[in-house]
């Protein structure tokens, strides 16, 4: 393999890292509303995620350094041409991020309130949009000769992709509901299982229409890897059903590990369909950009990959630890003797 | 249309975003130092005055922080959605240093931030503390990692240009990670960046000490900032100094547009002026008050230099730039630099200024108490070292201009073809109205949380040390 391609699996890597981890931030935060029966349950719910929702979305902000670095004709020819799609995902994340830190500091009902209904549309928003824009990854989009995006808005907005999109809102859905399972007790925890029992049918619906169509764009361009987006996506739609099984068991933390495998065989289907373009045309093949034509100099990768030999395993060490000191179920109890600010 | 140039537009937004995100790094980093000392010495001599300092100046640390991290979000998106050109251009050389920071500094941050808001009660006293000191170590980090980045742009280094690629390409990373201009330019912010944290300090601890509250445990807090912003004042003067030879040997237009000199100046010619008032042209001087020598002394070391003129270096820029780049003008707006520059030094030194009095009046053998107008002097100095960085900053960035990577790229050439003037409205509008909103509540819940003061109530646990961590 070479070191593009090496690069390649690496940004993979930080996209699965990312939506493993900020999926079910996402999911808790859509779970709000549902889950939230008053405010004590509400702050259950946030503190499910509380100290870890900061370094779940660092994975996006490593994954986008890390795409610039070793791929910058494909960092530049998607950020620019997912302009607005882009623009209403960094509002939506602003405003969720501002709101877990805002929300507690007034007792105020209404205030808080106004800060819960802004977590819910900030964890969903990105949630339904990332996956429209790996939908259109995916599937291509209108490059110019010069690798510049010319489709306009309305061609984003495309069936596939917003099926996608759909998708991975309900996937993270369900994998929010499950961790809040895992995480919360009592009455939370019930209505947690309710949730995902609820979500069931409609994420493996739609899940399991968008893997068909998946294999079906592979197939459509004769992808190399194309046994690998076969059986990633069937193992994807195994582990959702898992998912849903185990946690009808109560088997709440069997259930969040196959929800969040499940996550990352989507994520690996998606690379795997690419694979070897970063961002094909729809316009003319010569204008899609390949591993090989947007990729940085062997140089700069030889260094990354230095980097990231010695960062990744402290990084995923000192995360690891991180999961394991705010391992305590969040109960009831110790939310209600907790101070308020 | 004019007013739709995506050009202008999007310099306007990369510009308002920076200067908003900027607002949040200076207290963050100094912050998170600030709160990592106080936390050491309360570990270090069990007294609970420290403890309470901790969490009271950690807790405006928070409130501040979230504000960093999604603003930041936006800078580095930017980068591929404003300016896909210069990414495309320099990726291969600038992408590496953020890709750095992202994997070195701001997972180390972000994770162990989180830990240590929520942490005090889950892990014992000493790993406790030294997790406030890895968040202060990331931010540093992270600092220099950007600025090594932002120096590439000022001073290109370490790179070659491939005319197969068309683009800037990596060579020696050594020399990116050690260019001259970072290596000045990190000191320096570092130290404006605790001044903003001395700065708040001293101002929240101004205001109840001036209404005789939290007298034991504010008065530590006032002298530990007095003292720090008259260290920082030191700092920020001499790596100033340091990065004011680097520029002028790799920017000397910068210099030249500091100055509003136009015409090359020897010796004591080379005058460094205080206050000048011009015609608002720019070009013609009516009244100036100058320093002789000292822009010599700034820009080489010694009284006897040159210092070279924005004329000369514009008809030179225009000979060796001009066909490749379609230009003829390589100044930037004289007004921006000469007056940004001046009130960077000159608020800097005015809250050292403040500072230095501040603890002469409240020195040990003082006879009086300081006078109200005193403790007002004090209390409304905060946004003084702030504005210091801001306006540092805008110096750089527009004493640039019109280069976005200094003698290798125009601005104009950096931004994205494929993005419409009418896309960048919406997302310039969208970020004002939402970095507005933001901002009030921002300043509310600051000053809210500094005038409710140290929770003094608060003891630690006897048998483990430890106190309650936050819960949102
Ligand atoms: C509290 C903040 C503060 C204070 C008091 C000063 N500075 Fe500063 N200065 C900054 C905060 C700052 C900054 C925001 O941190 C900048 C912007 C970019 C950078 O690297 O640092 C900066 C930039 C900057 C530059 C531009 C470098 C470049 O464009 O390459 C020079 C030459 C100086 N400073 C020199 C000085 C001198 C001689 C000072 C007075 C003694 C001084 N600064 C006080
Ligand atoms: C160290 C990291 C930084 C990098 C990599 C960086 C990079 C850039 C880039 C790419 C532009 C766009 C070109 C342009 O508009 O001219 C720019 C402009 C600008 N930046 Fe920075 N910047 C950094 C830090 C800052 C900070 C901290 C501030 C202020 C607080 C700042 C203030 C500005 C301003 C005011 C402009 C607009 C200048 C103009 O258009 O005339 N920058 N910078
Ligand atoms: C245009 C250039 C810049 C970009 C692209 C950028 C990018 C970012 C990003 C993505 C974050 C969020 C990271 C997190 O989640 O922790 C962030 C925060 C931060 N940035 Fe910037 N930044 C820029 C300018 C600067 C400058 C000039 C400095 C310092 C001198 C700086 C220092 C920091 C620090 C210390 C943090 C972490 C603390 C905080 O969140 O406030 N940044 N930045």
């Amino acid at each position: 393999m070479d070191l593009a391609t090496l690069w390649f699996w690496i940004v993979a890597f930080f996209f699965v890292g990312y939506f493993v981890l900020d999926g079910f931030d996402f999911g808790v935060g859509m779970t709000l509303p549902f889950l939230g029966r008053d405010d004590v349950s509400r702050r259950q719910v946030i503190n499910t995620i509380g100290p870890v929702w900061d370094l779940n979305e660092t994975w996006v902000i490593v994954a986008g350094a890390v795409l610039f670095a070793s791929f910058p004709e494909w960092y530049a020819s998607l950020f620019s041409g997912f302009y607005l799609p882009l623009l209403v995902i960094l509002l939506a994340l602003i405003l969720r991020g501002v709101s877990f830190e805002y929300r507690h500091q007034r007792e105020d009902a209404a205030w808080r309130r106004r800060f819960d209904r802004m977590i819910v549309i900030g964890s969903a928003v990105p949630a339904l949009l990332w996956g429209v824009a790996f939908g259109n990854i995916v599937q291509g989009v209108a490059l110019d000769a010069s690798h510049v995006f010319v489709g306009g808005l309305l061609s984003l907005l495309n069936p596939y992709a917003l099926l996608v999109g759909v998708a991975t809102l309900l996937l993270f859905f369900l994998h929010g509901a499950c961790f809040v399972a895992l995480k919360a007790d009592g009455r939370v925890r019930q209505d947690a299982r309710m949730l995902v029992r609820v979500a069931a049918v409609p994420t493996i619906l739609v899940a399991g229409v968008s893997v068909a169509w998946t294999v079906g764009i592979a197939a459509g361009r004769s992808a190399p890897l194309f046994a690998g987006v076969v059986g990633t996506g069937a193992l994807a739609a195994l582990l959702l059903l898992a998912a849903v099984m185990l946690s009808a068991r109560s088997r709440d933390g069997w259930a969040f590990a196959a929800g969040a495998a499940s996550v990352l065989s989507v994520v690996v289907m998606l690379f795997a369909a690419l694979f070897p373009y970063v961002l094909p045309s729809t316009l003319a093949d010569a204008n899609s950009l390949t591993i090989a034509n947007a990729s940085s100099t062997p140089y700069t990768l030889q260094i990354m990959t230095w980097t990231a030999v010695i960062a990744m395993p402290l990084i995923l060490a000192y995360q690891a630890w991180t999961y394991w000191v705010f391992r305590k179920r969040v109960t009831r109890a110790s939310i209600e003797a907790a101070p308020v600010h | 249309m004019e007013w739709l140039d995506p050009l202008v537009l999007s310099r306007w937004q990369f510009g308002l975003t920076t200067v908003y995100h900027y607002l949040f790094v200076p207290l963050t980093i100094g912050m998170a130092t600030a709160s990592a000392l106080f936390q050491t010495a309360w570990v270090r001599t069990g007294k609970v005055q420290y403890l309470h300092l901790t969490r009271f100046f950690g807790k405006i640390f928070l409130i501040n922080f979230a504000m960093g991290v999604v603003t930041g979000i936006v800078q580095e998106f930017q980068f591929g959605m404003n300016w896909s050109d210069y990414s495309r251009f320099v990726g291969d050389v600038f992408g590496a240093p953020l890709a750095f920071e992202g994997l070195l500094a701001f997972f180390f941050e972000a994770t162990f931030i989180g830990l240590w808001i929520f942490g005090w009660d889950k892990l014992p006293q000493k790993l406790h503390l030294a997790t406030i000191w890895c968040v202060s170590l990331g931010s540093i980090l992270s600092a220099y990692f950007i600025i090594a980045a932002n120096s590439f742009m000022q001073n290109p280094v370490g790179y070659e240009y491939n005319p197969v690629t068309e683009r800037a390409e990596l060579v020696d990373i050594g020399a990116l990670l050690t260019n001259p201009v970072a290596l000045a330019a990190f000191p320096h912010t570092i130290f404006g960046a605790f001044m903003f944290a001395a700065g708040v300090i001293i101002s929240v601890s101004a205001w109840h000490l001036s209404r005789g509250q939290h007298i034991d445990t504010l008065r530590p807090a006032l002298k530990f900032g007095l003292w720090a912003m008259l260290v920082c004042a030191a700092g920020v003067a001499l790596t100033g100094d340091q990065l004011g030879l680097a520029m002028y040997a790799t920017q000397p237009m910068k210099m030249a547009a500091a100055e509003a000199t136009f015409n090359t100046v020897c010796g004591k010619d080379a005058a460094f002026s205080l206050f000048t008032l011009g015609t608002p042209d720019g070009k013609t001087e009516l009244f100036s008050i100058r320093v002789p020598y000292l822009l010599s002394v700034l820009s080489n070391h010694s009284l006897d230099g040159c210092v070279h003129g924005i004329n000369d270096l514009n008809a030179e820029y225009a000979e060796r730039y001009g066909e490749a780049t379609g230009l003829t003008e390589f100044t930037p707006v004289l007004w921006v630099t000469y007056w940004a520059f001046r009130w960077m030094i000159g608020l800097g030194m005015l809250h050292a200024f403040i500072a230095l009095a501040g603890l002469w009046v409240t020195r040990r053998g003082a006879k009086k108490q300081p006078a109200p107008w005193m403790w007002k002097a004090a209390i409304w100095s905060f946004p003084l070292a702030l504005g210091a960085n801001i306006v540092g900053w805008v110096f750089t960035e527009m004493g640039r201009q019109p280069w976005i990577v200094f003698s290798l790229m125009t601005t104009q050439d950096g931004v994205s073809p494929g993005v419409s003037g009418l896309e960048v409205l919406i997302s310039l509008i969208a970020f004002t109205a939402i970095y507005a909103a933001l901002a009030v509540v921002e300043v509310r819940l600051i000053v809210r949380a500094a005038q409710k003061g140290p929770d003094t109530a608060e003891h630690p646990d006897h048998s483990t040390s430890q106190v309650p961590s936050v819960v949102y």
